[in-house]
């Protein structure tokens, strides 16, 4: 059986350095909560870098050609008019002015679709009840979450209180 | 982290605070009643919105004729309200998405409350395209829907349509921006709850945020991508509104230096309205020790090069009137200066140009009473140059006998003053419910930037 053991904090290098020594005794740190972004956390867990960039990037290249195939489809393919003599019949010679909408729509789409996909993915909804673990997490409190098996529970304890864990919880 | 910043810069965040004080400072206002002055603005702030509830509805159910509108001067103070509140409304991005870029470490105790700036001057500023339709019941024209009413679509040649797409683009953009910040925020007030309706709300308003590592990776992740994503989309809103007038044959307004002129006259006044706001905020609010005389420093010296930006296109546009050699380009700037408009082009100037220059003086910028009745100053200068820009180039157009001057109604200023209102009261509310200053990206510099890390330090 394993067990889940919560380790509190009170400052951020002293976590970090925590995570290093644990992990180095073979304690596995399975999630750190913190009130502010800790520079390095994501590292010190060995998490991996996160994708939601290229999404962004992938998002915002289907806006650029959405975009212009709407405007080539409306205005050159379906019905194409002559306003003050510009070119109306072919995309080449009238991309210039479609360009602001272009980027306007690819913006729109990188930036929503990328939003979207980090609330989904962190399960950030309205209405998701929070797993608080400690009232002060995201005051001045860090939260380490180590995990081990049932019969090391003494022992775990032992090494979160030595790396300077003000308070442990199950 | 170390601290890794010299001793010689001045703190961000003074008073010796730590974590904890920072969360009890920022929650306070949402946590204690409001006081009197908090009333007392709310209740003008209401009075003059309902003004602005009673001028729209009477446009709307009479029609755009009670503006004063004439059919030599068809775009007047609807089309000079909506630039000057979408150039308010970029400070925010520029302070939260620029400087964000830009590692300014100064902005993280006034970008929540810029960008709310931004949210609200943009609402604002939409009230004004969506009014002057005069039918808001077809605002939904201008987008590419296939209709009914024959095979045509809009025109996407059409600045105007751009605009669509562009202010469209920027308020839903700076919006999640600004909404995604401040989901951990709430959380913190969220744990702070003691009565459950405050449980409840914040609950909801916090997306069941918990601050896991991860999440605080692809947040960081977010913010900078959108950062990256607001700075072109913040230029790009500002010139598509100059590429309305500056891709028109009318003399002053057919210009090429529009885009960049406009964008910087748009900072320069945002910048101007964020000082009038957070001066009266930190006061209120008791945030001094984290809006500081630094802070409001730094911003002054961005609304002094602003501003001489924005001066030096004043110049350069009558420069390069007289350098075309066209008659009526010459003459519309001549009529704007000389003219039957007169004071309101040598408003425009004394406060937009003159006016800025004091704040070379160290002194100035760090004194608070003359940084606001600057601000102030500021943003009259700026609404009259969109007056002069649309309407001294529309009054004397190339026919003589039409030539005009342009009278507001009541419901035409009742509009613009109301609108104030329509800014104020979402404002006074955010500065009530919802966490003023971006408290859990704040706590990151606490180390590197508080004043107590600055102990020691033999400057001065």
């Amino acid at each position: 059986m394993s067990k889940k053991l919560h380790g509190i904090f009170n400052d951020d290098e002293v976590l970090l350095s925590a995570i290093k020594n644990l992990r180095a005794k073979g304690i596995k740190c399975v999630n750190a909560y913190s009130p502010y972004p800790v520079h390095g956390l994501d590292h010190a867990l060995g998490l991996k870098r996160t994708r939601i960039s290229i999404a962004s990037f992938l998002y915002g290249a289907t806006g650029t050609s959405l975009a212009l195939l709407m405007m080539w489809y409306m205005n050159i393919w379906d019905w194409p008019m002559d306003i003050g003599g510009k070119p109306s019949w072919n995309l080449y010679k009238n991309i210039p002015a479609f360009i602001p909408v272009t980027f306007e729509f690819t913006v729109l789409c990188a930036a929503h679709g990328m939003v979207i996909t980090f609330y989904l993915r962190s399960k950030l909804l309205p209405g998701v009840e929070p797993n608080v673990i400690h009232e002060r997490m995201h005051d001045d409190h860090f939260v380490l979450t180590v995990e081990g098996k049932e019969s090391d529970e003494s022992q775990i304890r032992e090494a979160l209180k030595q790396y300077g864990a003000v308070e442990i919880r199950s | 982290m170390s601290n890794v910043e010299s001793s010689l810069r001045p703190a961000l965040i003074l008073g010796d605070k730590t974590l904890h004080d920072i969360t009890e400072d920022v929650c306070r206002p949402i946590e204690d009643k409001p006081n009197k002055y908090w009333w007392m603005a709310f209740g003008l702030a209401s009075a003059i919105f309902l003004w602005w509830l009673l001028a729209v509805t009477y446009t709307i159910g009479t029609g755009l004729g009670v503006w004063g509108l004439n059919k030599t001067v068809g775009w007047a103070w609807d089309i000079t309200n909506f630039v000057w509140w979408v150039g308010i409304g970029h400070a925010g991005t520029l302070i939260s998405a620029i400087l964000l870029l830009f590692r300014q470490k100064w902005r993280l105790s006034i970008n929540r409350s810029a960008e709310a700036m931004t949210i609200f001057a943009v609402i604002c500023a939409a009230s004004f395209i969506v009014v002057h339709m005069g039918r808001p019941w077809v605002a939904y024209w201008p987008f590419p829907f296939a209709n009914q009413f024959g095979s045509l679509w809009i025109n996407f040649n059409s600045p105007l349509v751009w605009d669509v797409f562009a202010i469209s683009t920027y308020f839903s953009v700076s919006l999640v921006f600004w909404y995604t910040g401040l989901i951990p925020d709430f959380a913190i007030v969220r744990d702070r709850a003691k009565t459950k309706a405050r449980k409840f709300w914040y609950t909801i308003l916090s997306f069941g945020w918990v601050g896991s590592a991860k999440n605080w990776q692809r947040f960081e992740e977010v913010s900078l991508v959108l950062a990256g994503l607001a700075t072109p989309l913040v230029l790009s809103v500002h010139s598509v509104v100059s590429m309305d007038f500056a891709t028109s044959l009318v003399p002053g307004w057919h210009t090429t230096i529009f885009p960049p002129y406009f964008v910087a006259g748009a900072i320069f006044s945002g910048f101007a309205m964020v000082q009038t706001l957070l001066l009266i905020t930190r006061k209120v609010l008791n945030l001094e020790e984290y809006i500081t005389i630094y802070h409001i420093d730094m911003m002054n010296r961005i609304i002094l090069i602003t501003g001489s930006i924005v001066g030096c296109a004043y110049l350069t546009e009558f420069f390069i009137a007289w350098y075309s050699g066209v008659e009526y380009e010459q003459y519309a700037f001549i009529n704007r200066a000389t003219g039957p408009y007169w004071w309101a082009y040598w408003s425009m100037m004394t406060c937009n140009v003159i006016s800025p220059q004091l704040m070379w003086s160290s002194k100035l910028r760090k004194n608070l009473f003359m940084t606001f009745f600057l601000s102030i100053i500021v943003n009259i200068g700026m609404w009259f140059e969109r007056f002069v820009i649309i309407v001294t180039s529309l009054h004397r157009d190339y026919v003589p006998s039409s030539w005009t001057m342009f009278h507001p109604t009541w419901v035409e200023i009742g509009l613009f003053i109301g609108s104030l209102g329509l800014f104020f009261v979402p404002f006074l509310l955010f500065t009530r419910f919802f966490p003023v200053i971006a408290m859990s990206e704040l706590k990151t510099i606490l180390k590197s930037s508080g004043s107590q890390s600055k102990k020691g330090a033999t400057h001065e």
